[in-house]
């Protein structure tokens, strides 16, 4: 090749290649509202943790848990088919900036909110879906009774939750200093913590109680009853899109609402002629709420069809009848004393 | 291929080495420079711009603000009230500490590994050829969790190995005898430092004016060697041994590796020494076969022909991949993250989730990796320029 045409090669290509990644870039930038993304690609991308109850792989394969259901839930408002959701696992170190940069539509793997998330990273929440706290698990040998108990341990954290800022706030409190240790793969944690590298397990209570059962042996561990934070675990999504946010929040409540109203699955077909205007609003009977959100009119139908109400998403998954055998706790509706409260659909 | 234009020869003053710099075609150079530093402020701009239309707030003003998180281990004084400033020292500080000491002991290992490897001794060169085998075709991570759970399987601090002296092995750390004094080590690095400069000083005498007794050069050494930790001792200083006793759940006094720093820099060193011992081999069959056979047949001692003939010229070898070797384990030490200690990814990682600054933390993180591997680079230049003056090279 000639001297020339080499030049002239580079004088095209180089310029060529600056256009073309900045076509590249410019397009990933500037993508659309989410919900028009998710209509054109025919599913919703959900972000997804795993732990056993909540999120996780069953032998076929297929995703089961409490927030698998929540995402069953939107998709089949959306789509008039709980299957048109794609789960992906992410870990805590990363699932926030794969939320940011556009991976998924909404994230469903127990993050907490914050103010900070809120203001500082731009993320928009769904309604609480599970009240949750941060609890500390300490072998039962140690004799230990409150958190104040623990000045000077080594604590066991995984990186990428809120837990590293909480447990520091919580010894500041109580004037006592610890040794953290901060590994981020959760099975290597549990390891260390099996092998006594610390005294406590700090987490959000509820995936406390998942790590418990996986330890050799379970009972020589004891889950403190105090809850050093309060960790409102919410679905979460990319600011921007005001319209996928009404979804999101709206189907959240329709599933605690149905719950209050005594909506099941097996007897949801049977409100068909109920006089209950309330009801018959809710359901679509009488026409107006699935119209004005731009979904199907049947649209709460359809998700309780699919997953249920908010009782039977917890009961199914993480419920008394289940290995995790939860206590409702604050995850009532607020008729029997919980903090579930949808607001009126009309 | 058609000819090319002559090298431009290499310019004198300022201009003269930015026209050099630029090399033959400096327009298509300037532009292709300008075409780059737009494209990164382009890139940079539009990263902003999305992170500002999602509400995010991209800058470094969180570098000032309460970190609120604690760290294991430290070699400065830190707590969660302290800046994400003081804290990403921290772990850069973690970062040096490991690398420093895993590329001292590596190096030391790894020459009597490479220099056994050699041997004519059949079992050994057998062993260590086995070892460095081994060690070097598993991947490093896997044999990093190999040395964590050992570490963990080790017993409670009360009933704590103790294989020799006051050295207790236990699943909470390993407990060594340290000095008592803070300064110690100072003093001791200080007495190194000196030992260095007067026997340099002593080398250029002795090239100058010949050859001194042997007995006389050592006594000089010697001396400049004790001077600075004896004056030290007259002012005060303490170089009283502290060692580790056992008090309820946790041992008190000495020195205190934790497991996760014991296990990270054991599979740092053994990893590395592995690497180093085989450059070390390669260095000395480098020297051709003719270079030995010279000097036996001059009538040195076999450790002779290895220090004064063999090694001087296997080290121009050695040297440049060395240096590759120290900068790949500096940047290894980063899978701490998986076994728990706390370096410059680990802190930087908890740094991100805590303030959601995800690409300003990582910036910090290439920022902090680079200048490393620019200061050892710049090192090894200086050292390579010397050899090269030595050898009459310009």
């Amino acid at each position: 090749m000639s001297a020339s045409i080499g030049a002239a090669v580079r004088r095209i290509l180089i310029p060529g290649a600056v256009a073309l990644t900045a076509a590249f870039l410019t397009s990933t930038a500037s993508a659309g509202p989410t919900l028009d993304a998710i209509k054109a690609r025919g599913f919703i991308k959900a972000g997804v943790g795993t732990a056993p109850g909540f999120s996780a792989p069953d032998d076929a394969g297929r995703w089961k848990g409490f927030w698998v259901d929540f995402g069953r839930a939107y998709a089949a408002a959306v789509f008039n088919d709980p299957e048109k959701v794609q789960f992906t696992e992410s870990s805590p170190q990363q699932r926030l900036p794969a939320l940011q940069s556009g991976e998924f539509d909404i994230l469903l793997s127990a993050v907490t909110q914050t103010f900070g998330r809120a203001h500082k990273l731009g993320f928009h929440f769904s309604p609480v879906l599970f009240y949750d706290g941060q609890g500390l698990l300490v072998p039962k040998k140690l004799g230990v009774t409150k958190g104040a108990d623990l000045k000077g341990a080594s604590v066991c954290i995984q990186t990428g939750t809120t837990g590293e800022a909480n447990i520091a706030d919580f010894f500041r409190r109580n004037n006592a200093t610890f040794k953290p240790v901060v590994i981020e793969t959760s099975p290597e944690l549990l390891k260390a913590f099996a092998a006594g590298r610390c005294d406590v397990f700090t987490q959000d209570a509820s995936d406390l109680a998942i790590k418990r059962t996986e330890l050799p042996k379970p009972d020589d561990y004891v889950l403190l009853p105090e809850r050093i934070s309060k960790e409102p675990l919410v679905a979460a999504i990319r600011g921007g899109d005001d319209k996928w946010q009404e979804i999101v929040n709206w189907v959240s409540y329709a599933t605690i609402a149905a719950e209050e109203f005594g909506i099941t699955q097996a007897n949801v077909d049977s409100f068909a002629d109920t006089k209950d205007p309330d009801i018959r609003r809710f359901l679509g009977i009488d026409p107006g709420l699935g119209e004005a959100a731009g979904l199907d009119p049947k649209f709460i139908v359809n998700i309780i069809k699919a997953v249920g109400n908010y009782g039977e998403i917890f009961n199914r998954n993480v419920g008394a009848g289940t290995k995790l055998a939860f206590e409702r706790g604050y995850n009532q509706p607020w008729t029997k004393g919980g903090l579930l409260y949808a607001p009126p659909f009309r | 291929m058609t000819t090319r234009s002559a090298p431009v020869p290499p310019g004198t003053g300022v201009f003269g080495s930015i026209r050099t710099w630029l090399g033959e075609r400096p327009l298509e150079q300037i532009v292709l420079l300008i075409g780059v530093v737009l494209l990164f402020a382009w890139m940079g701009d539009n990263a902003a711009e999305n992170m500002a239309s999602h509400g995010m707030r991209p800058g470094f003003a969180f570098l000032s603000q309460p970190a609120g998180f604690e760290i294991g281990e430290s070699l400065i004084g830190y707590s969660a009230r302290d800046s994400h400033a003081r804290a990403v020292l921290v772990g850069l500080l973690n970062t040096i500490e490991v690398s420093f000491i895993g590329c001292v002991a590596a190096t030391i290992l790894g020459v009597i590994v490479g220099v056994a490897r050699l041997s004519h001794n059949p079992l050994l060169s057998a062993v260590t050829r086995v070892f460095i085998e081994i060690v070097r075709d598993t991947p490093i991570l896997l044999q990093l969790f190999v040395w964590s759970a050992l570490l963990h399987a080790l017993p409670a601090t009360r009933q704590a190995l103790n294989p020799i002296g006051s050295v207790f092995l236990s699943n909470r750390g390993v407990f060594l005898p340290g000095f008592a004094d803070g300064a110690a080590p100072l003093w001791i690095l200080a007495a190194l430092v000196a030992t260095l400069v007067v026997g340099t000083i002593l080398n250029r005498v002795q090239a100058r004016r010949g050859a001194m007794r042997t007995s006389r050069a050592a006594l000089i050494l010697v001396g400049a060697s004790l001077v600075v930790p004896l004056s030290a001792l007259a002012f005060g200083a303490s170089f009283a041994l502290d060692r580790p006793v056992l008090d309820g759940f946790n041992f008190e006094g000495g020195l205190t590796l934790s497991p996760e720093f014991a296990a990270l820099l054991t599979g740092l060193v053994v990893y590395n020494t592995a690497i180093i011992a085989e450059i070390v081999r390669g260095g000395i069959q480098a020297v051709p076969r003719g270079q030995w056979e010279a000097a036996r047949a001059v009538g040195l001692s076999a450790p002779r022909v290895l220090r004064l003939v063999v090694l001087p010229q296997a080290m121009r070898v050695i040297l440049p991949v060395l240096m590759s070797a120290y900068l790949s384990l500096t940047k290894t030490s980063s899978l701490a993250v998986a076994i728990g200690f706390p370096d410059l990814v680990s802190v930087v990682n908890t740094q991100a989730n805590v303030t959601g600054q995800a690409i300003e933390t990582i910036s910090i993180l290439v920022v902090c990796y680079l200048a490393l591997s620019l200061i050892v680079s710049a090192l090894m230049n200086l050292h390579n320029r010397r050899l090269a003056k030595a050898e009459g090279r310009t």
